[in-house]
Protein backbone atom coordinates (compact mmCIF):
# COMPACT_ATOMS: atom_id res chain seq x y z
CA UNK A 1 0.00 0.00 0.00
CA UNK A 2 1.52 3.53 -0.75
CA UNK A 3 1.97 5.47 2.42
CA UNK A 4 0.19 8.69 2.60
CA UNK A 5 1.35 11.94 4.00
CA UNK A 6 0.42 12.84 7.36
CA UNK A 7 0.84 15.15 10.62
CA UNK A 8 2.03 12.41 13.30
CA UNK A 9 4.89 14.01 13.29
CA UNK A 10 4.01 16.91 13.72
CA UNK A 11 1.75 16.27 16.41
CA UNK A 12 4.34 14.53 17.97
CA UNK A 13 6.55 17.75 18.40
CA UNK A 14 3.67 20.27 18.51
CA UNK A 15 1.88 17.94 21.45
CA UNK A 16 -1.47 19.54 22.25
CA UNK A 17 -0.35 23.27 20.85
CA UNK A 18 -3.22 23.46 18.11
CA UNK A 19 -1.26 27.21 17.21
CA UNK A 20 2.24 25.62 16.84
CA UNK A 21 0.63 22.72 14.93
CA UNK A 22 -0.62 24.62 12.56
CA UNK A 23 2.25 27.36 12.49
CA UNK A 24 4.40 24.45 11.54
CA UNK A 25 2.24 23.78 8.68
CA UNK A 26 2.06 27.08 7.27
CA UNK A 27 5.99 27.41 7.11
CA UNK A 28 5.66 24.20 5.17
CA UNK A 29 3.08 24.95 3.14
CA UNK A 30 5.10 28.47 2.07
CA UNK A 31 8.58 26.84 1.93
CA UNK A 32 7.23 23.52 0.04
CA UNK A 33 6.10 25.78 -2.82
CA UNK A 34 9.30 27.77 -2.82
CA UNK A 35 11.90 25.23 -2.91
CA UNK A 36 9.83 22.72 -5.73
CA UNK A 37 9.67 25.83 -8.25
CA UNK A 38 13.25 26.57 -7.37
CA UNK A 39 13.68 22.74 -8.14
CA UNK A 40 11.94 22.63 -11.13
CA UNK A 41 13.57 25.71 -12.26
CA UNK A 42 16.94 24.35 -11.79
CA UNK A 43 16.19 20.80 -12.92
CA UNK A 44 14.93 22.35 -16.24
CA UNK A 45 18.21 24.26 -16.68
CA UNK A 46 20.07 21.20 -16.48
CA UNK A 47 21.90 22.77 -13.17
CA UNK A 48 21.48 19.16 -11.56
CA UNK A 49 24.03 20.18 -8.34
CA UNK A 50 21.41 23.00 -7.56
CA UNK A 51 18.92 20.92 -8.06
CA UNK A 52 20.53 18.03 -5.83
CA UNK A 53 20.51 20.81 -3.06
CA UNK A 54 16.90 21.68 -3.39
CA UNK A 55 16.06 18.16 -2.79
CA UNK A 56 18.00 17.90 0.17
CA UNK A 57 15.80 21.04 1.62
CA UNK A 58 12.52 19.48 0.69
CA UNK A 59 13.82 16.38 2.12
CA UNK A 60 12.80 17.25 5.85
CA UNK A 61 9.61 18.21 4.66
CA UNK A 62 9.14 14.86 3.19
CA UNK A 63 10.06 13.39 6.75
CA UNK A 64 7.99 15.78 8.50
CA UNK A 65 4.90 14.51 6.88
CA UNK A 66 5.80 11.38 7.55
CA UNK A 67 7.11 9.63 4.33
CA UNK A 68 9.89 6.99 5.08
CA UNK A 69 10.20 5.25 1.66
CA UNK A 70 9.40 8.70 -0.04
CA UNK A 71 12.35 10.14 1.83
CA UNK A 72 14.70 7.56 1.04
CA UNK A 73 13.65 7.40 -2.60
CA UNK A 74 14.27 11.24 -2.28
CA UNK A 75 18.01 10.86 -0.74
CA UNK A 76 18.84 8.22 -3.50
CA UNK A 77 17.52 10.81 -6.52
CA UNK A 78 19.63 13.51 -4.36
CA UNK A 79 23.00 11.64 -5.07
CA UNK A 80 21.90 10.69 -8.47
CA UNK A 81 21.24 14.26 -9.07
CA UNK A 82 24.70 15.28 -7.80
CA UNK A 83 26.50 13.14 -10.83
CA UNK A 84 23.99 14.36 -13.01
CA UNK A 85 21.63 11.26 -12.88
CA UNK A 86 17.97 11.77 -13.71
CA UNK A 87 16.71 8.31 -13.86
CA UNK A 88 14.63 9.37 -10.64
CA UNK A 89 12.92 12.49 -12.04
CA UNK A 90 9.59 10.84 -12.21
CA UNK A 91 9.31 9.16 -8.89
CA UNK A 92 10.36 11.94 -7.14
CA UNK A 93 7.78 14.40 -9.00
CA UNK A 94 5.14 11.87 -8.08
CA UNK A 95 6.37 12.23 -4.59
CA UNK A 96 6.06 16.02 -4.81
CA UNK A 97 2.41 16.13 -6.58
CA UNK A 98 1.30 13.51 -3.46
CA UNK A 99 2.07 16.34 -0.76
CA UNK A 100 1.19 19.57 -2.93
CA UNK A 101 -2.34 17.22 -2.99
CA UNK A 102 -2.07 16.79 0.78
CA UNK A 103 -1.03 20.77 1.71
CA UNK A 104 -2.80 22.46 -0.86
CA UNK A 105 -6.46 20.25 -0.87
CA UNK B 1 22.46 27.30 28.91
CA UNK B 2 21.87 29.63 25.92
CA UNK B 3 22.01 28.51 22.11
CA UNK B 4 21.12 30.12 18.70
CA UNK B 5 20.00 28.49 16.43
CA UNK B 6 21.42 28.07 12.04
CA UNK B 7 19.46 26.73 9.72
CA UNK B 8 18.69 28.28 5.92
CA UNK B 9 15.05 26.24 6.41
CA UNK B 10 12.60 28.20 8.05
CA UNK B 11 10.82 25.13 9.35
CA UNK B 12 13.50 23.64 11.06
CA UNK B 13 14.05 26.38 12.98
CA UNK B 14 10.44 26.57 14.11
CA UNK B 15 10.76 23.09 15.25
CA UNK B 16 14.10 23.37 16.99
CA UNK B 17 13.06 26.64 18.76
CA UNK B 18 9.77 24.68 20.15
CA UNK B 19 11.52 21.95 20.87
CA UNK B 20 14.19 23.90 23.68
CA UNK B 21 11.34 25.60 24.46
CA UNK B 22 9.67 22.62 25.83
CA UNK B 23 13.39 21.28 27.37
CA UNK B 24 13.22 24.38 30.00
CA UNK B 25 16.94 24.19 29.64
CA UNK B 26 17.63 25.58 27.29
CA UNK B 27 17.19 29.29 26.36
CA UNK B 28 16.91 30.19 22.45
CA UNK B 29 18.73 33.54 22.34
CA UNK B 30 18.68 34.05 18.71
CA UNK B 31 17.79 32.75 15.28
CA UNK B 32 19.57 32.49 11.64
CA UNK B 33 19.01 31.87 8.47
CA UNK B 34 22.51 32.40 7.56
CA UNK B 35 25.83 31.31 9.09
CA UNK B 36 27.25 34.12 8.07
CA UNK B 37 25.12 36.73 10.30
CA UNK B 38 25.57 34.52 13.24
CA UNK B 39 28.98 34.81 12.96
CA UNK B 40 28.56 38.39 13.11
CA UNK B 41 26.55 37.83 15.96
CA UNK B 42 28.64 36.02 17.67
CA UNK B 43 31.45 38.36 17.37
CA UNK B 44 30.13 40.29 20.27
CA UNK B 45 27.73 38.01 22.03
CA UNK B 46 28.96 34.65 23.43
CA UNK B 47 26.39 31.70 23.81
CA UNK B 48 26.93 28.11 24.82
CA UNK B 49 25.44 26.09 22.11
CA UNK B 50 24.49 26.00 18.80
CA UNK B 51 22.16 24.00 16.65
CA UNK B 52 23.98 23.97 13.40
CA UNK B 53 22.55 22.96 10.11
CA UNK B 54 25.24 21.41 7.61
CA UNK B 55 23.52 22.38 4.29
CA UNK B 56 23.13 26.08 3.28
CA UNK B 57 23.79 27.73 0.32
CA UNK B 58 27.14 29.51 -0.17
CA UNK B 59 28.56 28.90 3.53
CA UNK B 60 27.89 25.73 5.19
CA UNK B 61 27.88 24.66 8.95
CA UNK B 62 31.64 23.47 8.68
CA UNK B 63 32.48 26.51 6.82
CA UNK B 64 30.98 28.35 10.17
CA UNK B 65 32.95 25.49 12.43
CA UNK B 66 36.34 25.96 10.47
CA UNK B 67 35.65 29.80 11.19
CA UNK B 68 35.47 30.23 14.48
CA UNK B 69 38.29 30.24 16.91
CA UNK B 70 36.51 28.78 19.93
CA UNK B 71 33.09 27.46 18.40
CA UNK B 72 30.88 26.74 21.14
CA UNK B 73 29.39 23.72 22.04
CA UNK B 74 27.48 22.45 18.71
CA UNK B 75 24.77 19.94 17.72
CA UNK B 76 24.92 19.71 14.25
CA UNK B 77 20.92 19.02 12.55
CA UNK B 78 20.70 17.84 8.53
CA UNK B 79 18.92 15.65 6.56
CA UNK B 80 22.33 13.95 5.22
CA UNK B 81 23.15 10.64 7.19
CA UNK B 82 26.85 10.42 5.67
CA UNK B 83 28.50 13.13 6.93
CA UNK B 84 28.54 11.94 10.80
CA UNK B 85 32.45 10.72 10.45
CA UNK B 86 32.92 14.03 9.27
CA UNK B 87 31.40 15.68 11.57
CA UNK B 88 32.74 14.00 14.24
CA UNK B 89 36.41 15.39 13.11
CA UNK B 90 35.58 18.56 15.21
CA UNK B 91 36.02 18.45 18.92
CA UNK B 92 33.08 20.56 19.60
CA UNK B 93 30.31 18.88 17.77
CA UNK B 94 28.80 17.09 20.57
CA UNK B 95 25.77 15.46 18.79
CA UNK B 96 24.23 14.74 15.47
CA UNK B 97 20.81 14.96 14.77
CA UNK B 98 19.19 13.36 11.26
CA UNK B 99 16.29 15.58 10.54
CA UNK B 100 13.36 15.67 10.92
CA UNK B 101 14.25 15.58 14.65
CA UNK B 102 11.93 13.42 16.72
CA UNK B 103 11.05 14.56 19.95
CA UNK B 104 13.14 11.26 21.89
CA UNK B 105 16.04 12.12 19.60
CA UNK B 106 16.01 15.60 20.67
CA UNK B 107 15.91 14.72 24.49
CA UNK B 108 18.00 12.04 24.13
CA UNK B 109 20.82 14.45 22.87
CA UNK B 110 19.47 17.15 25.56
CA UNK B 111 20.98 14.33 27.79
CA UNK B 112 23.92 14.04 26.16
CA UNK B 113 24.59 17.95 26.35
CA UNK B 114 24.17 17.42 29.83
CA UNK B 115 26.52 14.91 30.65
CA UNK B 116 29.22 16.46 28.58
CA UNK B 117 28.54 19.99 30.27
CA UNK B 118 29.01 17.90 33.81
CA UNK B 119 31.89 16.34 32.41
CA UNK B 120 33.59 19.74 31.33
CA UNK B 121 32.81 21.31 34.15
CA UNK B 122 34.55 18.76 36.68
CA UNK B 123 37.95 18.68 33.96
CA UNK B 124 38.05 22.65 34.94
CA UNK B 125 37.74 22.01 38.52
CA UNK B 126 40.51 19.11 38.24
CA UNK B 127 42.63 21.60 36.33
CA UNK B 128 42.28 24.29 39.14
CA UNK B 129 42.73 22.11 41.70
CA UNK B 130 46.07 21.38 39.74
CA UNK B 131 47.13 24.43 39.43
CA UNK B 132 46.09 25.18 42.71
CA UNK B 133 49.90 23.49 43.51
CA UNK B 134 53.78 23.93 42.34
CA UNK B 135 55.68 21.10 42.98
CA UNK B 136 59.18 21.36 43.84
CA UNK B 137 62.67 20.06 44.40
CA UNK B 138 64.24 19.44 47.62
CA UNK B 139 66.73 17.36 49.03
CA UNK B 140 65.82 14.66 45.86
CA UNK B 141 62.18 15.41 46.54
CA UNK B 142 58.88 16.14 44.84
CA UNK B 143 56.85 18.34 47.61
CA UNK B 144 54.18 19.67 46.68
CA UNK B 145 53.53 23.35 47.72
CA UNK B 146 49.80 24.79 48.30
CA UNK B 147 50.52 28.02 46.08
CA UNK B 148 47.94 30.26 48.28
CA UNK B 149 49.91 29.48 51.30
CA UNK B 150 53.33 30.70 49.86
CA UNK B 151 53.50 34.22 51.54
CA UNK B 152 56.77 35.18 50.59
CA UNK B 153 59.91 33.85 48.01
CA UNK B 154 63.48 34.92 48.81
CA UNK B 155 66.62 34.53 46.21
CA UNK B 156 69.21 33.60 47.81
CA UNK B 157 72.78 32.71 45.43
CA UNK B 158 71.38 29.54 43.44
CA UNK B 159 69.05 28.90 45.57
CA UNK B 160 65.29 30.52 46.58
CA UNK B 161 63.56 30.14 49.98
CA UNK B 162 60.01 29.60 49.75
CA UNK B 163 58.07 30.43 52.76
CA UNK B 164 54.53 29.26 53.17
CA UNK B 165 52.32 29.54 56.04
CA UNK B 166 53.18 26.29 57.28
CA UNK B 167 56.81 26.05 57.07
CA UNK B 168 60.28 27.44 54.75
CA UNK B 169 61.45 25.58 51.74
CA UNK B 170 65.07 25.94 50.22
CA UNK B 171 64.79 25.51 46.51
CA UNK B 172 68.15 24.67 43.59
CA UNK B 173 65.89 27.46 41.70
CA UNK B 174 65.57 30.83 40.29
CA UNK B 175 63.18 33.93 41.25
CA UNK B 176 62.47 34.07 37.57
CA UNK B 177 61.58 30.69 37.14
CA UNK B 178 58.90 30.26 40.41
CA UNK B 179 57.77 33.77 38.85
CA UNK B 180 56.86 32.53 35.74
CA UNK B 181 55.18 29.63 37.35
CA UNK B 182 52.59 31.30 39.54
CA UNK B 183 49.55 33.75 39.09
CA UNK B 184 50.48 36.92 38.79
CA UNK B 185 47.32 37.95 40.21
CA UNK B 186 48.48 36.85 43.46
CA UNK B 187 52.26 37.31 43.08
CA UNK B 188 54.66 40.58 42.99
CA UNK B 189 58.36 40.97 42.71
CA UNK B 190 59.22 43.85 44.65
CA UNK B 191 62.66 43.54 44.83
CA UNK B 192 64.82 41.74 42.60
CA UNK B 193 65.53 39.49 45.45
CA UNK B 194 61.73 38.80 47.28
CA UNK B 195 58.31 37.94 45.17
CA UNK B 196 55.55 38.39 47.83
CA UNK B 197 51.94 37.66 48.15
CA UNK B 198 49.50 40.26 47.86
CA UNK B 199 46.86 38.91 50.08
CA UNK B 200 49.54 39.11 52.77
CA UNK B 201 50.62 42.25 52.92
CA UNK B 202 50.33 43.48 56.24
CA UNK B 203 51.54 46.99 55.50
CA UNK B 204 53.71 49.66 53.62
CA UNK B 205 55.91 51.81 54.88
CA UNK B 206 58.60 54.14 52.71
CA UNK B 207 60.41 51.39 50.79
CA UNK B 208 59.38 48.43 52.73
CA UNK B 209 56.70 46.00 53.21
CA UNK B 210 55.58 44.05 55.80
CA UNK B 211 54.24 40.56 54.64
CA UNK B 212 53.75 38.49 57.67
CA UNK B 213 55.83 39.16 60.29
CA UNK B 214 58.77 39.59 57.29
CA UNK B 215 60.20 42.95 56.43
CA UNK B 216 60.68 43.03 53.04
CA UNK B 217 62.17 45.64 50.90
CA UNK B 218 60.75 47.63 47.64
CA UNK B 219 62.38 48.96 44.91
CA UNK B 220 61.75 52.45 44.14
CA UNK B 221 61.38 51.52 40.49
CA UNK B 222 58.47 49.13 41.42
CA UNK B 223 57.01 51.13 44.56
CA UNK B 224 54.79 53.12 42.52
CA UNK B 225 53.40 49.57 40.58
CA UNK B 226 53.15 48.11 43.66
CA UNK B 227 51.05 50.41 45.04
CA UNK B 228 49.13 50.54 41.68
CA UNK B 229 47.91 46.63 42.04
CA UNK B 230 46.49 47.33 45.43
CA UNK B 231 42.90 47.79 46.14
CA UNK B 232 43.11 51.00 47.91
CA UNK B 233 40.59 53.66 49.13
Amino acid sequence: MMEKPNLSFIIEIAGDDEAFQNSILEIIKTEFREEVNLFKTNFSLKKYKEAAHNVHKIKHKIGLLGLEKALIKASEFEKALKIGNTTLHHSFLEILNKIHVFLYP
Amino acid sequence: MNCIIIDDDATARLIISQLCEKSEWINVLAEFSSAINAIKYLNSNTVDLVYLDIHMPTFSGFDFIQTLKNPPKIILTTSDKNLALEAFEYKSVIDYLVKPISKERFNKSLEKLKIFSIEEENASLESKKLSDYIYVNVDKRLVKINIPSIYLIEAKGDYINIKTNIKNYLVHSTLKKIEDKLPSNMFFRVHRSFVINFSEIVDIEDNTVLVKQDIVPISRSLKSELIRKLNRL
